[in-house]
């Protein structure tokens, strides 16, 4: 760190040239800030709260639903702490593009997904009223809804007993999601199963339910519970499949495509370019000063702390540059999110992202110093300063 | 009043990259064969083109000292290229897929405000009135020619990975699906006979998802199937599995309700009568479309927002790509700094010198354009791959890289190379000649 000065130095000797690296690196993190920000937002594998909780749905397709009579027989399986049901309910807000995630669900839903935090006289007025709905925070907003509001909510798939399609609901709570919540659980509207029952134009839809959720007593107990129901409907017409959230999740998110891999493709490209610019640049600067370094040596620095100083100067213009970029990052990925409507929802750039854009902002810099920093290493001092 | 200069300089210099984008992006390939045939009359024909022509020629002899250099522009401009041609490759195919699954000579109906075919549902009575409407095409025995279906999920696991679910779409088609959909070819094996529990398979569907090969059984709600053929069309249905409507309805408890009904239009014409009719009948309550606008709608939403991310992702990668051919191309004319100096002091002027910097970066950019287009063309052209589509199943599509995009990828690379050259090519010829000489 005594030498800091004198890489400052070396890196602004050209300014221009270090401005422009400067930007290319810059531009690099801000795409990997982007692409990350999109990657976490499909992948919401590895929320510490749903891990004991198992998601029960027809083995056949996840449009069959599931008959309302396997609550009890779930609920008598050791492990199971309770069962509650939702069922999908297709839900759009004055427009087709305004797609609204909604469920209808059991009354003892929001107790095992108590990562919905809602206040308690708001969740009183839930349970006592008919209509009544709950919707989470960053819904609200997005349509300007507020508690006590009555909007109508159309469904694409379930008309009303009277033919009407579009069905009236209450906001009568606003919940936030608890720190460490599932990407996009901001995002929902729930309401009671009994209603939907009631005024569904389907009577059958009263004995059935769209899937289960089953909240265990402890994490550890998943597989033998899973087990024990898809057991409950083996060989029937309707047997089931029960996973864990995380894995119900995961499967979900891969039938949209490998965004992993597109977002891990795009990542490749845009890194080896810029390891090359960047080695390209280093390998110039340190051409030119074959006489400073030189001349460094010749005074006493060791061949090391001339190898340690190029490397660190590498390594301090990928910081410099990707501190930037990820900074800029977290500045644009909220306007995107906001843009697009809701339809993309991105996270904002947690402390993950930043740990690895900084690991990769530290091994690009030594990669792209190393060659450099090597033959400063090895530079002979007659030679060099002899200009041969 | 030398900053002023310099501000205003700089300022007149933005302007003129502005305009010159605006224009690149506005102009045919016409254009620019035009464009590029003007540049070689003017170096073939005048003395300042000849002039050029020669510092060019030096220019482009010399690059190869400049390896490691040079090829930073070249690599980083392929890779800008390469991943905006993979990114509008995608949402094409997507697009292009569904957009050929319909036509103009058939209409399908559906619930109302419904969107898409899994949220409707029409009873039998219904279907009825749609089939006996005006403007379907009867066959010879006077019956309409239209198909009742039904669209069910079926999870299915996706080749190689035993473990994945995806939902696979399995339609039931009436006899004149045939007639309807006159694209689809039966390539292999045979078509399934109503009632007896076979089904068919689209090619796409078949190379995505394991375990429906001819001849292979598969249990779809409690029901032991059989796979007996595979079909091709070349569009959305071919992510589909098909068997009788009458078996896929008893299987799944629909009783003799359908979701939608295609029809053969008498003539394109004919849909405008069929939709009056629907629409003024008390008894229906039902959204009709020719089956073009139907699919075509089902690929706004994705395409809108592939095209949307390939272009973000572009010009991000555009800037970082556009610093680096600053960066060298201003390396680069600082090492022929003296060399450049000397022939302006033995006459050649400001323009030939400007333009060769320049044609030097462009044909750098162009190399990497041919070689990041081409690349994904080799790679992309043609692969499949799938994703969740309207009805909350898969659609199978190809990446289609067609000469159109290969020439935006150009287009784009053309458009680096000039901004990247541009400054370093002025900074050429702006230099005095007695400081350009004494450098180095």
């Amino acid at each position: 760190m005594k030498y800091m000065h004198l890489i400052w130095a070396a890196l602004f000797r050209r300014k221009s040239r270090t401005f422009l690296t400067l930007v290319s690196i810059l531009a690099a993190f801000l795409l990997f800030g982007m692409l990350d920000a999109t990657r976490a937002a499909f992948d919401s594998g590895d929320s510490v709260i749903g891990v004991d909780r198992l998601i029960t749905t027809s083995r056949y397709s996840i449009i069959q639903s599931l008959p309302a009579s396997l609550q009890t027989r779930m609920e008598a399986i050791p492990g199971v702490k309770s069962v509650g049901y939702a069922n999908w309910f297709g839900g759009i807000y004055q427009d087709p593009k305004n797609f609204v995630l909604s469920f209808a669900v059991s009354d003892n839903y929001l107790d095992i997904y108590h990562e919905m935090e809602l206040p308690a006289e708001q969740r009183k007025a839930y349970e006592t009223t008919r209509t009544g709905a709950i919707v989470g925070d960053a819904l609200a907003k997005r349509f300007g809804w507020k508690v006590g509001d009555k909007i109508p909510l159309q469904s694409t798939i379930f008309p009303q007993r009277n033919g009407d399609k579009t069905w009236p609901f209450d906001i009568v709570g606003i919940y936030t999601p608890a720190k460490g919540a599932a990407n996009g659980t901001d995002q929902q509207f729930f309401f009671h199963h009994k209603y939907f029952e009631d005024a569904n134009a389907f009577h059958s839809i009263g004995t059935t339910v769209g899937w289960y959720v089953v909240k265990l007593t402890s994490a550890d107990k998943a597989d033998s519970v899973a087990k024990a129901i898809d057991a409950l409907s083996a060989n029937s017409d309707h047997e089931t499949k029960t996973q864990t959230e995380q894995a119900f999740n995961a499967s979900f998110a891969k039938q949209l495509g490998d965004i992993g891999l597109i977002v891990s493709a795009i990542m490749g490209a845009v890194f080896f370019t810029l390891i090359l610019l960047t080695g390209n640049t280093m390998a110039q600067a340190v051409r030119e000063r074959t006489n400073e370094l030189a001349v460094l040596k010749t005074i006493g620095f060791s061949s090391q702390s001339v190898l340690g100083m190029v490397l660190a100067e590498g390594v301090l213009l990928l910081v410099l540059g990707g501190v930037l970029g990820l900074a800029l990052a977290g500045v644009v990925v909220p306007i995107v999110a906001k843009g697009s409507g809701g339809m993309l929802n991105l996270p904002p750039i947690g402390a993950s992202t930043w740990i690895l854009g900084l690991m990769l902002m530290v091994v690009i810099g030594a990669l792209v110093g190393a060659l450099p920093a090597i033959r400063a290493m090895r530079l002979n001092i007659v030679d060099a300063l002899a200009g041969r | 009043m030398n900053a002023l200069k310099k501000f205003g300089f700089g300022l007149l210099m933005l302007l003129i990259v502005a305009a010159f984008l605006a224009l690149w992006i506005a102009l045919p390939w016409q254009g620019v064969v035009a464009l590029g045939v003007v540049l070689a009359l003017w170096m073939a024909l005048t003395r300042r083109g000849r002039q050029t022509w020669q510092v060019t020629r030096v220019g482009l002899a010399t690059v190869t000292q400049r390896l490691g250099s040079s090829s930073v522009v070249v690599v980083g401009i392929a890779g800008v290229v390469g991943v905006l041609v993979a990114m509008l490759a995608m949402s094409d195919g997507f697009a292009e897929t569904l957009r050929s699954t319909g036509n103009d000579r058939t209409a399908i109906v559906l619930r109302g405000g419904s969107q898409a075919e899994l949220n409707s549902i029409l009873d039998r009575d219904s279907a009825n009135i749609v089939m006996q409407a005006p403007g379907v095409k009867k066959d010879a025995q006077g019956k309409p020619i239209a198909s009742g279906e039904l669209v069910v999920v079926a999870n299915l696991p996706r080749r190689g990975d035993p473990n994945s679910d995806s939902n696979v779409p399995i339609r039931g088609v009436s006899d004149d699906v045939w007639k309807l959909r006159d694209q689809v070819k039966i390539v292999e094996g045979r078509t399934f006979r109503p009632g007896l529990g076979e089904i068919i398979v689209g090619k796409g569907a078949k190379a995505q998802f394991e375990g429906i090969d001819v001849g292979k059984t598969l249990r779809l709600a409690g029901q032991t199937w059989t796979v007996v053929g595979v079909f091709e069309s070349h569009d959305a249905l071919e992510s589909e599995l098909w068997a009788d409507t009458q078996s896929v309805a008893s299987a799944y408890r629909r009783g003799s309700s359908v979701q939608s009904v295609t029809v053969l239009l008498d003539s394109p014409k004919a849909f405008d009568t069929l939709k009056a009719s629907l629409v003024a009948d008390p008894r229906l309550k039902v959204d009709v479309s020719t089956t073009q606008d139907y699919f075509s709608k089902q690929s706004e939403g994705l395409t809108k927002v592939l095209r949307a991310v390939g272009i973000t992702v572009g010009v991000i990668m555009a800037i970082g790509a556009i610093f680096g051919a600053l960066n060298t191309m201003f390396a680069a004319i600082q090492a022929r700094a003296r060399e450049i100096a000397t022939l302006r002091a033995i006459g050649f002027r400001g323009v030939p010198v400007v333009v060769s910097v320049m044609l030097e970066t462009m044909m750098l950019a162009l190399l990497g354009g041919l070689i990041g287009a081409g690349v994904v063309w080799l790679v992309f052209n043609g692969y499949s791959t799938s994703t969740l589509g309207a009805n909350f199943s898969q659609v199978v599509f190809r990446f289609h890289v067609s000469g159109a995009l290969l020439w935006t990828g150009i287009k784009w690379a053309l458009a680096i190379g000039f901004i990247g050259g541009l400054f370093p090519a002025l900074r050429a010829a702006r230099v005095p000649v007695t400081t350009a000489l004494r450098e180095l």
